[in-house]
């Protein structure tokens, strides 16, 4: 298991050179530069494009760029804010984009998996309706109808949560939209929740299970849950990253100074750097989190971990 | 009779509610089960075998009612004869007290029947683990030993195995470990060697032989197959849509069948002198149970039926002190009929090849 994954980490790192460097060549080949301004001369821009070393083949720049990045430096930026590093320019956008990203997927995971369990174990019954209800609202509505909907109930008519995202109040305002960001997560895993337990609970393994006489939590949770985990795992790995694109256009909607507006902005101004950045970071968010979930497989299903530590003993 | 009643099933009657409308799976059940004794319930499939001993572990889907019965279990285990009711115990308490630790279960299929994730030691010291909070240290030499108990080689090296590193035999022989761990004082079989081939079938059966020889448990075998039955059966129950309509000991049933459902499934059962001919198959299809009874169920398929079976249920007849059959034909004022000649044949035959078998 270590073997596969330092060889899967090899193979990340990689991925994400790559993906640089077909970063390098679209923006290549993008038309327009940094420098639009109308009021720059020809010869100022030649300057221009000299000081930021624009003025190399794309090639030296990708290099240029990667022998930097690796001592942690992302360049600055062209227009967007004048020369400020994108360390400094992310180091207050990041944290909030991750935090509500990572809150969203927490809630989308935990209370998808207990309303599916909830369904699951009242199968037939009102609390079963009542979760698939949940589920089809959340898998058929997108996630801004979600967010206006919240926002005119909850912040504007009941006024408990703010409408717009506010730096000093920054926890009660990440609620909303984590909750609108997460409903769509929330709805799978509660469906795929509920059908893998209801066939786990059918199966034979819970019935001798029963036959031995264990107590009801540990059948549900240790013989149930776990075997029912290996396929929702699966398709967790897709969610959460729609949680990731999904973001752009929530953090647009509640005006949260995060990395997605970043980006958008970003793209329309060819701040190359900008965009190189954050497409960096969502790429790599991308394959860290394929990885998690593809040790994650392997720790809950031995028949996974033990075939791939055979494959290595035999080669 | 002076044996011990280890389990005494009275009565019992279970439905389940289905879309298509109430199905009347066990109706009226009587049976016994004694110390240190195997009884056989034999029956095609639906006749109700494995409804009845799952109403015996408490574990019914949840569509499934008991309408009426008492199922007795008596525990000599402490010394002195402990008698409880099981239907009265909600499915907690089933689980708490009776599950695993004093009746255990082994099921039909064994590439279905443990956990996937679970390495297979664990799964055999989870019961005692639970039920008499056995520490680890204990748990783990009472799996190896009873994994060695059971015919694995190197018991301690399989203890981490996880189940789909194991073929087919040794998974059961693991839930036949499992069924053991707490020293239970029923084992059910339901079907235990249905999904096994020939061989490892005929080891299985010993096995389950042998320890009930070390350990004088008692044993309930689900099957539909009358060879498992004759090598193992000291009693013989064959169930027919529901009821018990023929029970005895197992020489009874194989050498005086008095049932015609009997019969059917005798002369139903190849044996190496049947000759190139047609084997005989019971007419027609099992009971719709879905269906309301009227007379004898077994009626519409029974070429020895009687006009009174299409009208009324005949009773329970006993025949020796043992031998019970629920059949018209035996009535006083029934017409003689005895078994097909054909079958009558077949059961001489049977009976020499046992004498050969015994005399070698």
């Amino acid at each position: 298991m270590k073997r596969y994954i330092v060889k899967r980490i090899c193979i990340s790192a990689a991925t994400l050179l790559v993906i640089l460097l077909i970063l390098f060549l679209m923006l290549e080949l993008m038309p327009g530069s940094p420098f639009n301004d109308e009021k720059l001369t020809q010869s100022q821009v030649a300057l221009l494009n000299a000081k930021y070393g624009l003025d190399k083949p794309v090639f030296i720049r990708f290099l240029n760029y990667v022998k930097n990045m690796l001592s942690g430096d992302f360049g600055v930026s062209y227009t967007i804010s004048k020369n400020t590093s994108i360390t400094t320019l992310l180091s207050t956008r990041l944290p909030i984009s991750i935090r509500i990203g990572g809150q969203a997927v927490l809630m989308g995971t935990v209370v998808g998996l207990i309303l599916g369990l909830i369904a699951a174990l009242n199968h037939n019954t009102i609390l079963d309706t009542l979760t698939t209800v949940i589920s089809v609202l959340g898998v058929s509505l997108p996630s801004y109808v979600f967010a206006l909907g919240l926002s005119y109930t909850l912040g504007y008519q009941f006024k408990w949560f703010p409408l717009l995202y506010q730096q000093q109040e920054a926890v009660k305002s990440s609620v909303l939209p984590t909750i609108s960001l997460a409903m769509f997560t929330v709805a799978t895993v509660a469906r795929f929740t509920r059908t893998e337990m209801l066939e786990v609970l059918g199966s034979d393994y819970m019935l001798l299970a029963e036959s031995k006489g264990l107590p009801g939590w540990r059948l549900i949770l240790i013989h149930g849950l776990r075997n029912a985990l290996i396929p929702i795992v699966t398709v967790l790995a897709p969610l959460v990253v729609s949680l990731m694109t999904g973001s752009l256009v929530v953090e647009k909607i509640f005006s949260i100074p995060g990395i997605g507006s970043l980006l958008v902005t970003a793209i329309q101004s060819n701040d190359y750097n900008v965009i190189v950045t954050l497409a960096f970071i969502y790429s790599a968010m991308y394959i860290g989190i394929m990885l998690a979930v593809d040790i994650l497989y392997g720790l809950i299903d031995p028949r996974i971990r033990l075939a791939k530590e055979d494959d290595y003993e035999q080669s | 009779m002076n044996k011990d009643k280890v389990l005494s099933i009275r009565d019992l009657s279970i439905s389940f509610q289905t879309s298509a409308g109430e199905v009347n799976a066990i109706r009226g059940v009587n049976l016994d089960l004694y110390q240190g004794e195997t009884l056989a319930i034999v029956g095609e499939s639906g006749s109700g075998k494995s409804v009845t001993v799952k109403a015996i572990m408490g574990i019914l889907s949840g569509n499934g009612k008991i309408k009426s019965g008492t199922i007795d279990f008596t525990s000599r285990k402490s010394g002195e004869e402990v008698k409880e009711a099981l239907l009265s115990y909600s499915k907690k308490e089933m689980r708490r007290r009776i599950n695993g630790r004093r009746i255990a279960m082994v099921f039909q299929d064994p590439m279905t029947s443990l956990n996937p994730t679970m390495p297979i030691g664990s799964q055999i010291m989870e019961g005692m683990r639970y039920h008499y909070k056995t520490n680890k240290k204990e748990a783990y030499e009472k799996a190896v030993k009873l994994l060695d108990l059971v015919g694995i080689t190197e018991p301690e090296k399989r203890m981490k195995s996880y189940p789909h590193q194991l073929s087919g035999g040794m998974r059961q022989r693991v839930v036949i470990a499992i069924a053991l761990s707490c020293d239970p004082e029923i084992l059910i079989c339901d079907e235990p060697t249905t999904a096994l081939d020939v061989t490892i079938q005929a080891k299985i059966l010993e096995l389950i032989k042998e320890i009930q020889k070390k350990t004088g448990i008692s044993v309930i075998y689900i099957t539909h197959d009358l060879g498992v039955v004759a090598k193992v059966a000291d009693y013989v129950a064959v169930m027919y849509a529901g009821k018990v309509v023929e029970k005895g000991l197992s020489e009874e049933i194989f050498y005086e069948p008095r049932h015609p459902y009997t019969w059917g499934l005798l002369s139903a059962m190849p044996d190496l002198n049947t000759d190139d001919e047609v084997l005989y198959t019971i007419p027609g299809s099992p009971f719709n149970l879905l269906n309301k009874t009227e007379g004898d169920a077994f009626a519409e398929r029974n070429r020895f039926a009687l006009n009174i079976d299409y009208r009324l249920e005949p009773p329970m007849f006993q025949i020796t002190e043992t031998h019970y059959a629920a059949t018209w034909l035996l009535h006083e004022n029934a017409p003689a009929v005895s078994m097909p000649e054909a079958l009558k044949e077949r059961i001489k035959r049977m009976g020499e090849e046992v004498d050969l078998r015994g005399g070698e």
